[in-house]
């Protein structure tokens, strides 16, 4: 059916009865294949902006495709493209995971034989065989999210929704988790569009992030490419003894300007970027100066988001009164 | 034995704070003042049955099955909110501080007692608004004495399972049995117009006699009055001992 | 892959609203078990009742038997909107309209499961009654349509949760109208003849509510047989409920949806 299409949005707003806009005319384009992160605090407007690409809620104003479908005109056609695993795990805590997925391939228009195959496939996939025909109220937040994810696929959708996926999820759940959305993507050429607060999952999955605050996309690259045009990485070394401290930062100095440190070390950013290092540590021992410790620091995305808004990632969603509240 | 009273009077002071703050309060009348509506409402021709002799009328009638059960459902919804208190880790604290844990409970029943006047007057006013007659020799005294220990028993009740399961399972298991010995009892026709096995199980609630003697009181013609305070007198001993061991239980859990 | 057809959606979330009905015990042995006490409990508490002058029966239990059926539609009904509003409240009907499924079919599936468990508790009751004692004048021929009125009168009901849960979305919202439809059962002819009712006020009230001719129509088929204008007006109500509580459903969830 020629050319596959991805995401494209243009100018999407979200008004709320009261208070500020949820979505204040954001414009993105994630192409077909590809994971995009959409990154930001609490109440920044990522879930709103979710349940309007899954047509789950109407945009103020603005466009927006999915899959090559406007989402206002063509939903249906739009629903039948996606898969979306949403913020609540919404299930049925009376039914057993198996039941579910029948459920969902029912309503698609599997036939009884493709059900049972596609249920057990993606039983599978998500790791639930065993807890298949246990009722979901005694499923795990992490078994629950997978389920959520297995149900997200039942119709081999070419275009994937995450909200939030990992949240309040322990860290082997999270790393299934993402292990399976990077096969997905890898392997099935599955778009992702994701949305996380966690600095760390955009870093690690996303080919793109998006950085949204307070209904705005204020950044928007690869996570290399965001993260470099801030800074270069630093270095921070702890004198051995605290006579060492002058002879440690006149060897550091030579590497670049000196940064504030903790207390007692001495740090510089690398003019040379991290591969400086193995220099820093080759100047060290030729000046026979002894370190306690030496550690290496790249700026992170929260850097990123502290230099386009002036506030820190982590925490920042506190702030905000703005509430996400659907209509 | 000043702890005793000191705690009483902090616990009862804090629940009527409580009460007050929070309008839902008066809904242990609301169910009371409901049936009431409709039995006095649409029931009266009841009143007609061959052999129902009341002196007061049929709306008297229920009028008083009516302040009985909004006492007694106020004072075993306390347990409600102790089971609430235990919940949110109120109760362990109060239970930590308090000199002599018997006021706790004595507490919970004095501010139980505060509400059940509220209540009780609400559904006195609207009976009197419907139309209620207030005949001659109408022993006031003897009606309240019925409701206050109507109202303590069911408190003690409700306590005594609010300290014992210390969740709100509690609901449940205080609600049904105040709803069977509530509704167990002569409340559409007197007791001698009772038959079947209705009329077996009427004879030996305990609950039968009290409002039998609570009706006799309000129509000016005394029945049972001593059956009646005897029985209250019983059950409101039983029960303190019930709540004594509930608290029990609830100290040996910390 | 194309989508389904509206029978499959409303078969597949019928048998889901059914089997999650089965999996609570607790629900069905409260519907089944409490109208039927309170039936007991009242039915012989006012047998004096039927002493009255003017008593159509001398068997108050034969007079009183429609009401444990209307409680239990009304029980019925209030869950299965509940239900529903949960399913709402839980964003597990998000995650449905994400399907090619109509919203439609949900409704659907949700009053299958309303009718279900009326059927269910319409053949429970009317065998309890029977060795209970209770006189069918109707005979056989009556009790299947006493099963049938009971269906009918569940599915209204039902219809009013379905709005009240798609309004409101929230479970809180749709379980605090019970008492309401309580009130209201209880403002109608459910315990004496309306000719029997001597508050004027009261017996106003039980004239235009409409719960008094569903009741008043099974009723009719126990102590009375076959009285063509009590069933006329029982199916009538009844039948009018349905489409208006019904009607309203389906429009409520197309302002719902997008």
């Amino acid at each position: 059916m020629g050319q596959e299409r991805g995401i494209e949005v243009e100018n999407l707003v979200r008004e709320f009865r009261k208070g500020p806009r949820a979505v204040d005319g954001i414009d993105l384009r994630v192409e077909p294949g590809e994971v995009y992160g959409f990154l930001g605090p609490n109440g920044a407007g990522k879930s709103t902006t979710v349940l309007m690409l899954t047509t789950l809620l109407p945009p103020t104003s603005g466009t927006a495709t999915v899959a090559g479908y406007d989402i206002v005109k063509e939903g249906p056609q739009v629903r039948a493209s996606i898969g979306a695993a949403l913020q609540e795990a919404a299930l049925d805590p009376f039914l057993t995971g198996r039941e579910h997925l029948h459920l969902q391939a029912a309503l698609h228009g599997l036939s009884r034989k493709e059900r049972r195959r596609r249920g057990q496939e993606l039983l599978e996939r998500v790791g639930l065989e065993e807890a298949a025909d246990r009722r979901v109220r005694g499923y795990s937040g992490g078994m629950k999210r997978r389920l959520d994810l297995a149900l997200a696929l039942v119709h081999s959708p070419r275009i994937l929704f995450l909200d939030e996926p990992t949240t309040g999820l322990d860290p082997q759940s999270r790393s299934a988790l993402w292990a399976e959305v990077s096969r997905l993507a890898r392997e099935d050429g599955v778009t992702v569009f994701l949305t996380t607060q966690y600095l760390e999952e955009a870093d690690v999955l996303a080919d793109r992030v998006g950085i949204i605050d307070r209904g705005k996309i204020v950044a928007e690259d690869t996570p290399e490419v965001l993260k470099a045009e801030i800074g270069r990485p630093s270095v921070e070394a702890t004198p051995a003894e605290r006579s060492e401290r002058d002879a440690v930062v006149r060897v550091l100095s030579e590497f670049g300007e000196e940064i504030p440190a903790q207390p007692g070390a001495v740090a510089v950013r690398l003019s040379g970027g991290a591969a400086g290092l193995a220099d820093v540590v080759r100047a060290l021992d030729k000046e026979n100066v002894r370190v306690a410790n030496l550690r290496l620091d790249e700026p992170s995305l929260d850097d990123v988001f502290l230099a386009k808004t002036g506030r820190s990632l982590e925490g920042a969603g506190d702030d905000d009164e703005m509430d996400e509240a659907q209509a | 034995m000043g702890g005793f009273f000191q705690v009483a009077w902090a616990v009862a002071a804090r629940q009527v704070y409580k009460y007050f703050t929070n309008p839902a309060f008066l809904a242990p009348a609301l169910f009371p003042l409901f049936f009431f509506v409709a039995f006095a409402g649409g029931l009266t021709s009841v009143g007609d049955v061959p052999g129902f002799e009341y002196a007061a009328g049929y709306i008297a009638f229920q009028y008083v099955w009516a302040l009985l059960q909004a006492v007694s459902m106020g004072g075993a919804f306390t347990g409600f909110s102790i089971a609430g208190d235990f919940e949110n880790g109120f109760a362990r604290r109060l239970m930590l501080a308090a000199s002599n844990r018997y006021g706790i409970i004595l507490g919970y029943t004095m501010a139980s007692l505060v509400r059940a006047t509220m209540t009780g007057t609400l559904v006195t006013v609207i009976a009197l608004l419907t139309g209620m007659p207030i005949s001659g020799g109408f022993d006031f005294f003897g009606l309240i004495a019925l409701a206050v220990l109507a109202n303590i028993a069911a408190t003690l009740f409700g306590a005594g399972v609010a300290m014992l399961l210390r969740t709100q399972q509690a609901g449940p298991v205080i609600r049904t049995p105040i709803f069977l010995v509530l509704f167990l009892a002569p409340v559409f026709v007197p007791l001698s117009l009772l038959t079947g096995w209705i009329e077996a199980v009427a004879r030996l609630n305990p609950f039968t006699h009290i409002l039998q003697a609570a009706r006799g009181f309000l129509a000016g013609d005394p029945t049972s009055v001593a059956s009646a305070f005897t029985i209250s007198a019983i059950l409101i001993l039983v029960l303190a001992l019930w709540a004594v061991y509930g608290l029990r239980r609830a100290e040996k859990a910390g | 892959m194309t989508g389904s057809s509206f029978l499959t959606q409303v078969l597949a979330l019928a048998r889901r609203s059914t089997v999650r009905t089965m999996r609570q015990p607790a629900v069905i042995i409260s519907a089944l078990f409490f109208p039927m006490m309170f039936f007991s409990i009242n039915a012989s508490g006012l047998d004096a009742a039927s002493k009255i002058p003017g008593f159509p029966t001398d068997s108050y239990l034969d007079f009183a038997f429609a009401f444990p059926l209307i409680q239990a539609s009304l029980f019925g009904a209030i869950t299965a909107g509940s239900d529903l509003a949960r399913d709402i409240e839980s964003g597990f009907f998000d995650r449905l309209s994400l399907t090619p499924m109509r919203p439609v079919s949900l409704l659907g599936g949700m009053l299958a499961g309303v009718v279900a468990l009326g059927l269910l508790q319409g053949v429970v009751f009317l065998t309890i009654g029977l060795l209970m004692g209770v006189d069918i004048s109707s005979g056989l021929g009556g009790m299947f349509v006493i099963v049938l009125l009971t269906v009918l009168v569940a599915l209204g009901f039902g219809g009013i949760g379905a709005i009240l849960a798609i309004r409101t979305g929230s479970v809180e919202a749709v379980e605090s109208a019970f008492p309401l439809f309580f009130v209201a059962i209880f403002l109608s002819s459910i315990n004496l003849p309306r000719d029997l009712i001597e508050q004027d006020w009261f017996r106003f009230i039980a004239t235009i509510n409409p719960i008094s001719y569903l009741v008043e129509g099974i009723r009719s088929l126990v102590i009375t047989g076959w009285d063509p204008q009590a069933l006329a007006l029982g199916f009538g109500f009844a039948g009018a409920i349905v489409i208006v509580a019904i009607g309203g459903a389906a429009a409520s969830l197309r302002t719902r949806v997008a």
